[in-house]
């Protein structure tokens, strides 16, 4: 192939890429009016699981840091912003600005201790759930959040959206979230084109040769995690906006953070599409299932996950590299960034 | 001319046993620079410890005139020495172009000045034409050139090879010799190498060291090293002559 | 509060240890010798605890009678799962196992919830309330029995390690894949049996359990956490250091739970996990460094 070749290949890729872009966003901006309640709460949840995954995504699939424990991160944001609207009136987007960095500084600790102490691997996935349960033991017993009874917030008035206070009906709510995804979106695949995006990619390969190439991988792990950790910590803003209710168990739990990792996983651990079309099938699927079940009467807490562990059971077992690698090569959208 | 590389008495032990014991030398700027013995002669610790994969117990490294034993291997890099493995790293699931984009990057900041240069020394070295491909996909022979050109990317001063001929059939080796050739002569390139293939060590190094169990035992032109009787009898033995 | 209050919670919590300890020794003979890592291992004991409660509220039969037969239906489902789901992921990344094993467990936990309901079932022994005296110290029955049981089926396992010819041959495979192949040993049967052993081990530890614990589906990925605890600090692959760790774990919770408050007793046990792996992670009883 010469160089000219190469470059109209490429452009080809790029402007697929750029016209599914460009449907998906379209389709997905119309979705409040194409459908009911009930779908648009399922469509909150699956962006809501593609926005936590691209922000693992950095980690794991950038930069090749297996992390357990990204609940911590939500559940931080969740708290912060939470307490500082309950108990003292302040606004979910001043909280936030407030959650950033206190996730960030709790990832960089963690990053801190990990690098520094030559933690890798699974000792490092074990290491960030043991700070997660950390937390969620704490919070459990901390009176400022009502420790194990669980934090409350004032539930929100369909009828009035007030995008300050993050208070309004699922439509409202939508939007957010969905911004809040392309945001994510476009800071991946500017990081990933970017010189610490190559720093990532060559110390999730070998990072001893990463370092002989000049990289001070320990600096540029500690971006990776504070980065993802503070992109985290907004999903937890939003849940605690969303659900208006905090349990420690519920928000640390280790259960939260597996499914944090399940769309990425599932579409794609290191792409950029992978996280957002692995949330789409599996919380579709499930949602699918879950209504499913209760059309024909029937009850079954469990199922649901258990349909989760199958569905990562098989993608693990038959697709390795997750679905959306070979579907990006049969349509011809291949070179999404490896 | 001046030494680029400097060790002064540099020393490594392993539980006991002594892998470099007090090696000196200098590799004059602009040189290039062959290590050879043995196996198990210490060559790779060496390597190891001028690149910072390992620190020594005792003696200095000095890189134009700073010492740098001790330092993290990405520093080492960063003051301008380059390295390849002897069981060669590229990073498997990147494409050859981003293999050596990431090399690039350590002196341009700028994603595309950095990919210019990496499509440059993937003509020089013939790979342009699987740009695109995983580095894994690439044979052992291109593997070995894409750490080469990885390493060169870094803009070294300095590059150290170890046994990158080794396992390369001898079109193949000549090519390369021509290659790293060229880039002494061309940009002044400081080359030292571990090698085995002594075709090629008489053809490039303009001065030999010979390493037996850790210790320096003749250092010089090549053609006077290859008759040194004590090389002849611990390493070349006497049918190679 | 007295000195013999400390000395009753200690003695209690070293019984709880030793059967935290087969547990976890389980664990560590997978880990030692397939270098799997089992994510599902608290999973696979909470399927052995369901065992022993259904055998027990079915047809009264005791879980310390019980525990063989447990630890042999384990030992199955655990050979099962390594030769057939596992043992293609051997040349897999460190990751991607994991990720495996992780599918495991959430299904197990989450099928036993929709068989069993979310309400914990217990076992009531006729001796559940009974309890020793010796000297100053009160010692519960169940627990003392559950921990000498843990005692001996460990020691069973030590002496199968150490005497028999496929004990042997699993420990020469553990220290040296290339040679067990070159010596013509079937590694995958071989990594099927002591994965099996690893699971039996979780079979038996699960059915003394449910003498000390009320049994919930969602007990798995804590009993999971907790046995990586248990081997790392006791050191990853050791043995003698699961048992160990197990001992100390038990101890550490029921202190802090009698000093404390007993919710936040794992808090400490994470606290000792994290520092091992900060400053010790060989583990706190092995004399290898890594």
């Amino acid at each position: 192939m010469t160089a000219v070749a190469i470059g109209r290949a490429a452009d080809g890729v790029r402007r697929r890429n750029a016209v599914l872009l460009v449907v998906l966003l379209a389709a997905l901006l119309a979705a409040p009016w194409l459908v009911n309640d009930y779908l648009l709460t399922v469509m909150i949840v699956i962006l809501y699981s593609a926005f936590t995954g691209q922000a693992w995504n950095i980690m794991m699939g950038f930069a090749g840091q297996l992390s357990l424990g990204h609940a911590l991160y939500a559940g931080l944001g969740a708290y912060v912003s939470a307490v500082l609207f309950t108990k003292f009136g302040i606004d979910p987007w001043l909280g936030f600005l407030v959650s950033v960095p206190v996730a960030a500084l709790s990832g960089a600790i963690i990053g801190f201790l990990a690098f520094r102490f030559g933690v890798s691997g699974v000792y490092f996935a074990i290491l960030t759930i043991a700070f997660a349960e950390f937390a969620r033991i704490g919070f459990d017993h901390l009176s400022l959040v009502n420790a194990a009874a669980g934090l409350f917030l004032p539930v929100a008035q369909y009828g009035h959206n007030d995008l300050l206070r993050l208070r309004g009906d699922p439509t409202m709510f939508y939007y957010v979230i969905l911004a809040a995804t392309v945001v994510a979106f476009a800071l991946c695949r500017f990081l990933i084109g970017s010189r610490i995006g190559y720093y990532w990619l060559a110390i999730r390969e070998d990072e001893q040769a990463a370092r002989s190439a000049g990289i001070d991988t320990f600096r540029c792990k500690m971006y990776a995690v504070t980065i993802s950790a503070a992109i985290t910590s907004f999903a937890g803003v939003f849940y605690a906006f969303f659900y208006n209710n905090l349990f420690p168990e519920q928000v640390f739990g280790i259960g939260r953070s597996i499914e944090m990792i399940l769309g990425p996983v599932i579409g794609g651990v290191g792409t950029l599409f992978g996280p957002i079309l692995g949330s789409f099938l599996l919380t579709g699927l499930a949602e699918t299932l879950d209504s499913a079940l209760a059309a024909a009467g029937l009850d079954v807490p469990g199922a649901k996950e258990v349909f989760y562990g199958v569905c990562l059971l098989i993608v693990i077992v038959a697709l390795p590299d997750g679905v959306w690698p070979p579907l990006a090569r049969r349509l011809g959208l291949d070179k999404d960034k490896r | 001319m001046t030494s680029l590389l400097s060790l002064d008495r540099v020393s490594k032990r392993f539980r006991g046993l002594v892998a470099v014991d007090a090696v000196s030398f200098a590799v004059p700027e602009g040189g290039i620079f062959a290590v050879i013995g043995p196996n198990g002669a210490g060559k790779t610790t060496l390597f190891n410890m001028i690149a910072g994969a390992m620190a020594p117990d005792a003696g200095s490294i000095a890189f134009a005139g700073a010492p740098i034993a001790g330092l993290m291997p990405d520093a080492v890099c960063r003051r301008g020495v380059a390295r390849t493995f002897q069981l060669v790293r590229p990073f498997p699931a990147l494409s050859v172009e981003d293999n050596v984009i990431v090399g690039a990057l350590l002196r341009r900041r700028d994603v595309d000045a950095a990919r210019e240069r990496a499509h440059a020394l993937l003509r020089r070295f013939d790979l342009f034409d699987r740009c695109r491909q995983p580095a894994s996909s690439l044979t052992l022979p291109d593997r070995k050139r894409l750490e080469v050109v990885r390493a060169l990317a870094t803009e070294p001063k300095l590059l150290l090879l170890d046994e990158m001929l080794a396992g390369l059939r001898p079109t193949e080796i000549d090519r390369m010799v021509a290659i790293l050739r060229e880039l002494n002569s061309e940009s002044g390139l400081t080359i030292l190498l571990i090698e085995h293939v002594m075709r090629a060590v008489m053809a490039l190094a303009s001065r030999v060291l010979v390493l037996d169990h850790g210790t320096v035992i003749a250092e010089g032109a090549p053609e006077a090293v290859v008759r040194d009787p004590a090389v002849v009898r611990s390493y070349l033995g006497a049918e190679t002559l | 509060m007295t000195f013999d209050v400390y000395l009753n919670v200690a003695v209690a919590g070293i019984l709880t240890g030793l059967v935290y300890g087969l547990m976890a020794l389980g664990l560590s003979v997978i880990f030692g010798v397939v270098r799997v890592i089992n994510f599902a291992h608290g999973e696979m004991m909470s399927i052995a605890m369901f065992l022993a409660v259904v055998l027990f509220s079915a047809f009264h039969l005791d879980p310390l009678i019980m525990l063989l037969p447990i630890a042999a239906v384990m030992f199955v489902f655990g050979y099962v799962l390594q030769a057939g789901l596992i043992n293609p992921f051997m040349t897999r990344p460190e990751h991607s196992q994991f990720l495996l094993l992780v599918a495991v467990g959430i299904i197990i936990v989450n099928v036993l919830l929709i068989v069993f309901g979310p309400d914990a079932r217990t076992v009531q022994t006729s001796y559940a309330y009974d309890s020793f005296q010796l000297g100053p110290v009160l010692v519960d029955a169940s627990k003392a029995y559950a921990g000498v049981a843990a005692i001996v089926f460990a020691a069973g396992l030590f002496a199968f390690f150490r005497f028999s010819l496929v004990g042997k041959a699993i420990r020469a495979c553990a220290d040296n894949y290339t040679g067990a192949l070159v010596v013509g040993l079937n590694v995958n049967r071989l990594y099927a049996l002591s994965f099996a052993l690893g699971t039996a081990c979780v079979g038996a530890a699960g059915s003394m359990m449910t003498l000390i614990v009320d049994v919930t589906p969602n007990l798995g990925p804590t009993y999971t956490l907790l046995a990586f605890v248990i081997v790392i600090t006791g050191g990853l692959g050791s043995m003698a250091g699961a048992l160990l760790g197990g001992v100390l774990i038990g101890l550490t919770e029921a202190l802090a739970g009698l000093l404390f408050t007993p919710s936040a007793k794992s808090m400490f046990a994470f606290a000792i996990l994290v520092l091992v792996l900060l400053f010790r992670p060989q583990g706190l009883f092995s004399k290898r460094a890594t």
